[in-house]
Formats: C-alpha cells, structure tokens, sequence
C-alpha cells in the first residue's frame, strides 16, 4: 500500500518508537512523586518542555502537553474565553478552521458570544482588511490555523499577529497541528498568545500533543485535579508520549528545509502530469511554496464522488483521504472547499493527498498512474462530459 | 537495590499489553475516522478493544467513552452531568471528604459557577456513612459521586447501599473506580452505578488513556468538541495504540484477578507481620479489612513522612506520602485530615503500594531499612 493520507495521521517514526520503547520499560514513574522513579519521570518530561518550547521559540514554562490537537484547541478557545469574557463577549475565526475549533466557537455562540466567521478566498486565505474590520473593542479572541488540513493554504499568521497588537484585549491563538514541524513559526514574532500542536501527525505517537500558553495569559483549565502543569492542566503525564513528541520534533528538524522543497517539487510535478493526462480535474488551494503546504495536495473531480474515488484508489493500493478524517463520515460537501467559493460539484469530489517523512517520488509518481487508471473509466460511468 | 511500592500513583507496562500495543505503534497506524483500509483496520481493532472494556464490567460497548486518563473522566462525568442538569432545574452534588482532587477541585469549580456541593464526612477509618449521604440528599440534588475505593489509605466505600439510595431517590451515581478497576468486582448492571471512571496506568497499562462508562440512559454534554469520535461524547483522534493497551490491561487483570488479589494479601500479611516482629510503633490509616488490597498506609509516630520518605528513597525504596499528584508541591493529604485523628497522624503518613513484581522478601527487606531509618529519625 502506498500511504497518502499523512494529514489523517502519520506512521510512527521508527526512532520514536525505539525511545518509547526505552521510556515504557525504564521509566516508568508518575512524575509527581517525589522519589528517584518520580523525578527521572520529571526530568524526561521537562526535557521534552525544552524541545517543544525551542521549536515554537517559546520559553519552556509556556509548554503544557495534552493528549492532543483536539484538546489543545479545546482548551485554548474555552480557557481564554471563559477567564477573559468580562472583558468583551466577541470572538473571531475563519470559516475554514478543524472542527475542533469551529465546533467549540459554534458551541460558544449557543452559550451568547457573538461570534465573527471570517470568510476565505478562492485559495483558502482569509484577508487581512478582513480581520481589521472584524476587530471592535470587545474582541477577546482571534483563532485562525496556521496550515489548513484539507487545502493546505498557509494563512498569514505574522500579519494577523501585527494586527492583534494594536489590540491588547484580544488574545490570538493559532491552530499550528498541521505545520508543526513541518513550516517555521515563531510565537515571539507572529505575538501568538497560545498555539496547538499535535504528535501524531509528525510520526510521533497518537494520544499527546501540547498548547503554548504565553507567560501572561491565563486561562480556565479544562481539566482540573491534580495539578499538573501547572495547574493548567491535570492528569498524570502521558510521560513516554511527550518523550516521543520532543523525538518526533527533533527529527523533523533535520533537513526540513531541503525536505519540503523536495516535497514541493514533487507536488508540481504531481499537478503537471494530473493537469496534462486528465479531463475535469481542479487543484484546489495555493499552489506557490510560500502560499501552501508543500505536503497537502488537493483535486476535486466534479462530477464523482470523494468516497468513490478514495476506494478506486484503495483498489489501486493508494490511500488518500477524502476531505478531513474527522469530519469523513458526515457532511456532505466540503464545509472548507465552499467556503471557497467552490461549487457543490467541487466541493463533493475532492480528494486530499498528502505527504510524509516517508513518503518518496516515486509514491507521488504511482499515484499520478492509479489516478490515471480509476478516473477516465470512472468519469465515463458518472457520465461527466468529455472536454 | 529498587524497590517500587507506589503502585497507586503509577504502574510499570505489563511486557504483556506492551506486546499488544506494537503492532499499533508499528504498523496499523492508521486513523480510525478515514475511510480506507488502513483507517477501518484500526476501527476494526477499536471496536474489539471496546467491547473487551465493556464485557469486563458487563457494560454495553456503547457505554464505554475513551479519555486521555482518570482526570478527564472525572472532570467529564461531573462537568458534563451537572452542567447538563441545569436545564431540569436541578444544581446540588454530594460527594466525600476523601475524593481524589480531580472530583474536589471539579466540585469548587462547579460551586463557583453557582451549583451547590454537600461534602459528606468519613469517619476515623476513611467509610462514608449511609445516613450522611441520606440526609444531604435533597429535591434538586443531580448527582452523588463517591470513590470505590481510597487511593491514599485504601478504604473501600458501600457502593452498592450509596447508589441503591440514589437509584430510589432518581439521583445519578458517579464512582472513581481509578484505584480499584482490576481487584474489586465490578459488575454495572449489578452494582446500581451509572457512570464510573477508570484509568489503565494505574493497571499496568499505558499512561495517557482511560475512559468513563456512561449508562445508556444518561444525557451529558460533552466537554470537548470537534469530530465524530466517541459519538460525539469526546473529539480528537483516538489513542489507539493506548486504547489497545488499555483494553489488554483488563483483560490480564480480569483473568489473573484472583491471584493478583492473593499476592497482594501475601504481601500485606508480610508488611504487618515483619513490622510486628521489628517493634515499630505505627498506626494504620484507613480501614482494617475494608481496604484495596495493594494500599496500605500507616503513620510512625513522631516521625516526619517527608524526612522518611526521602531517607527510602536513597535506599532505592519508593513509596509516597500523600497523593502524588501535587505536582512537587506538598500539599498535606486532605484525606488523612478528613479523618480526624490528629496532626501528627498526617504528619508522618506513608503510603506502601504494591505491584504484581514485588515479593515478600522486599518486603521484609523494606522493614529491615524502615527499622533502621526510624530509629535514626527518633534518635535525633
Ligand atoms: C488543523 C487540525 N487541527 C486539529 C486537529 C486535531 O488534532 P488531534 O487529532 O490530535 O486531536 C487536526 C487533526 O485531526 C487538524 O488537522
Ligand atoms: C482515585 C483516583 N482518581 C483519579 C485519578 C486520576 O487518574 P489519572 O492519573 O489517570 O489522571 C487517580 C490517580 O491519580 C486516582 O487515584
């Protein structure tokens, strides 16, 4: 099988896994006790602090871990909102965000927020004008991802920053799951206030991630008890996969430069053969290196059906995903490609290929010969009309 | 020379579940929610995970919702019913002294946006009394959440007599069953209990991951959101490679049960036995036989926990003072005190626990040194 779906999540990289390994069998401690098991817990834990924070450019005490992206944004947008909502009762985001993120703001609206969605154009980017106007003095928070899981599109995050700063009542969080690691970003210069990561779509392990929570900003915890990080956030450390993650970020730094230039010449060359070989097909997002994640590709075939497409594919060994994997089995049409301005047609035929640490040409190569295969005979069953 | 006896703050992986989590961390790394095979795999392996989880305390698949451990499953089932309960009119809680803090802390947070909690006392052997319980009771009390069992001193709690009043009363009924998930039986269709919260590496099972059970019947709002995972109940893509473990966990410890229950008595009967022959003055926190067999905590006169503590800890002997989830920070256990049996017991309380790798001659040997350690201790 040729795994394309590395946006869903990603193979454990195999040096993570030998660190987890090594952390199950020897340290195995909870890292609040007090005795020699507890702080060789702790040590390894606020090691990995250190490596997530000199990625971020973060100080390491701003690093709280967490089972994940999902609860990372939870807590995030809940946290500041319910410590902050004394201060103004409007909150900000895109119209393009995960579900863990629009979710919880449509889940705040019901609760009397009002709520800004600000719209994207035809690549996905929302526009800077856009957030100026939408900013009143009773804005407390902006939410907008750095990376977008299922287009790809790279959202101006330093701009937005430099916007929020002339507004010291709103806080910004920024959803960094599918950048990080992968496209540099430095909380100091973007004046990002909290920021969500998650292992395992950086081949570490499934069930941690972390939030970056400025020095300054408080928030109501999500997960009250014991104490832990602080107090911010509760529950006896996932100790193995936070060594993990720090693994997982300190191997993605290794040639990532050259890495994601690799990546973009091979999704150039991808589109090149798609656009010369096939009828009716539409890459959606920004295709330019500083505009999109050279890592996410992603097609609609007007006409078909994602699903349909994604098991001719499986039949062809090539895993791809139709739109995001959280949101795979309900709505219909993609929430992010209308949002776009794409039409219902485009909106339900899009495919999402995506690459990782593993993947090589020749994979993107095979999938361009498996697409070539499955679509001609398959737009001729749906009948969509020949050029 | 270690000697691990603080089993009820954390448990080493059984080699056992750890071979049952590899293939999930090495190969079928898939994401559940996509649609192709690598994704309907891992679902595949999931479902069997869940229904392994919900046959061992005879729950329906359903039922089982995954957590990333014991405090969120807590924080859920508190957050999520009270908040849920508002909309019937309904604001009150009970609960003990004696609760972990994710339930007490929960409980403050829930006070300060304006529902009430009655904290019902225990007595000098850590029981909650029945009649407590009966009396907080009022018309708009939602929920009762009481522990199984202690994991600072052990003591067992009537879980069956607590929760036939809340069932009598129309009243839900939540148990941390954290501690006693694998030694106590724990049957939900038995026991009149319509949430409870487990965690797997308190059962030598992967740290990160637990889950709550969650009767068919109750209506709760989700505390995280943002995908389709869990049915809605709890977003964000699973733990797999953990839900594996987990499951493996449990059924290891519903098989081995009795003989895990045995060693444990082995080991207790050691403990007290050897400190007996030694001549140590002590006196045990908690209950005498209404106990979690792997906690034993016990109080030396006149000697500060903090000091012993640290003195076994240079023996290679770790045990815990307290809870261990204080963050570095020594809070003194508001479970001890709740007992009221004076500041010195709380002073100087240990807590042993033990695992399925530790043998009797530890524990004479653990003697031997903590007969030596308090004789120095007094003699300063
Ligand atoms: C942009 C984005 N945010 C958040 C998440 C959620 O992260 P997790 O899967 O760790 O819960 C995902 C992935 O599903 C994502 O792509
Ligand atoms: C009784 C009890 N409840 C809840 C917890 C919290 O569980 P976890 O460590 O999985 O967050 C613990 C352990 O710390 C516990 O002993």
């Amino acid at each position: 099988m040729i795994y394309l779906d590395n946006s869903a999540t990603t193979p454990v990289h195999p040096e993570v896994l030998t660190m987890l390994t090594d952390v199950i069998e020897q340290c195995y401690g909870n890292p609040s006790s007090l005795h020699h098991m507890g702080v060789k817990a702790e040590r390894l834990v606020e090691q990995a602090r250190k490596v997530v924070a000199e990625a971020l450019d973060a100080a390491p005490q701003e690093i709280l871990f967490t089972s994940g992206g999902t609860e990372a944004n939870n807590m995030a947008i809940r946290g500041i909102v319910e410590q902050y909502q004394g201060r103004g009762k409007h909150i900000i985001t895109t119209m393009v965000e995960h579900p863990s993120v629009f979710e919880v703001f449509a889940y705040l609206e019901e609760q009397g927020f009002r709520v800004t969605y600000l719209p994207v154009d035809e690549v996905g980017r929302i526009r800077l004008h856009d957030v100026e106007k939408a900013m009143t003095n009773e804005t407390i928070l902006v939410s907008v991802m750095h990376v977008n899981n299922e287009v790809g599109t790279v959202q101006p995050i330093e701009e937005i920053g430099a916007i929020l700063a002339q507004y010291p009542k709103a806080l910004f969080h920024v959803d960094a799951v599918q950048s990080y690691g992968k496209i540099p970003l430095s909380v100091r210069k973007a004046k990002i206030d909290a920021l969500s990561l998650s292992a395992h779509k950086l081949h570490g392990p499934k069930g941690v991630g972390a939030l970056y929570l400025r020095k300054q900003v408080v928030i109501k915890p999500l997960f009250i008890g014991g104490g832990q990080e602080n107090g911010m956030r509760s529950g006896t450390h996932n100790v193995p996969g936070i060594a993990g993650l720090a693994k997982a970020t300190i191997l993605a730094k290794i040639e990532q430069t050259r890495r994601m230039n690799q990546f973009q010449s091979w999704k150039e060359q991808f589109i090149e053969a798609i656009m010369d070989k096939l009828d009716h097909v539409v890459v959606n997002g920004d295709q330019t290196q500083v505009g999109g994640a050279p890592y996410i590709i992603n097609l609609s075939f007007p006409g078909m059906k994602s699903e349909v497409l994604v098991h001719a594919l499986e039949n062809e060994h090539v895993l791809v995903s139709s739109k995001s994997a959280c949101s795979s089995k309900n709505e219909k049409a993609s929430r992010v490609l209308s949002a776009m301005g794409l039409s219902d047609e485009a909106a339900t035929s899009s495919i999402r290929v995506s690459m990782g640490y593993q993947t090589e040409q020749q994979d993107i190569m095979d999938c361009v010969e498996a697409l070539e295969r499955v679509v001609p005979n398959l737009q001729q069953v749906m009948k969509v009309r020949k050029k | 020379m270690s000697i691990y006896l603080d089993h009820a703050a954390t448990t080493p992986i059984d080699p056992r579940v750890k071979e049952a989590m590899d293939p999930y961390l090495e190969f079928a790394f898939g994401n559940p929610s996509s649609i192709h095979a690598y994704g309907r795999d891992v679902r595949a392996a999931i479902d069997v995970a869940r229904e392994t989880m919900a046959h061992s305390i005879h729950a329906d698949p359903s039922e089982i919702v995954f957590t990333s451990g014991g405090t969120e499953a807590d924080n859920m089932a508190l957050r999520g019913v009270m908040v849920e309960a508002r909309s019937s009119g309904k604001k009150h809680l009970i609960t003990s002294q004696i609760e972990h803090h994710a339930i007490l802390d929960t409980c403050e947070y829930l006070e300060k946006l304006g529902f009430e909690v009655t904290y019902v006392p225990v007595d000098d052997s850590g029981r909650v009394h029945l009649q407590d319980i009966q009396n907080a009771i009022r018309p708009d009390t939602a929920l009762i959440s009481i522990m199984v069992g202690n994991n600072e001193i052990g003591t067992l709690q009537p879980i069956r007599e607590i929760g036939g009043l809340a069932r009598e009363r129309g009243i839900l009924f939540h148990v941390d069953a954290v501690q006693a998930l694998g030694l106590e039986e724990i049957n939900v269709r038995d026991l009149p209990i319509d949430l409870m919260s487990i965690s797997a590496h308190k059962i030598y099972g992967p740290k990160g991951i637990g889950a709550l059970y969650v009767h068919k019947k109750v209506k709760m709002m989700p505390q995280m959101f943002g995908g389709y995972q869990e049915r809605k109940r709890r977003a964000g893509t699973e733990n797999v490679p953990g839900i594996i473990g987990f499951a493996k966990a449990v059924e290891l410890r519903m098989q081995e049960r009795e003989r895990y229950r045995e060693h444990l008595e082995k080991l207790r009967t050691e403990l007290f036995r050897a400190l007996k022959e030694k001549q140590i003055d002590f006196v045990q926190n908690g209950h005498a036989d209404q106990s979690l067999l792997h906690i034993v905590n016990l109080s030396f006169p006149g000697i500060d926990s903090e000091t012993l503590l640290m003195n076994l800890d240079i023996a290679g002997i770790a045990v815990s003072s307290g809870s261990a989830c204080t963050s570095g920070t020594i809070r003194k256990s508001h479970v001890i005190q709740a007992l009221h049996v004076g500041e010195e017991r709380v002073d100087s309380a240990i807590r042993f626990s033990f695992g399925q790798s530790n043998t009797t001659e530890e524990i004479s040997y653990v003697v031997d040194i903590l007969t030596n350690t308090i004789q120095r201790l007094s003699k300063t």
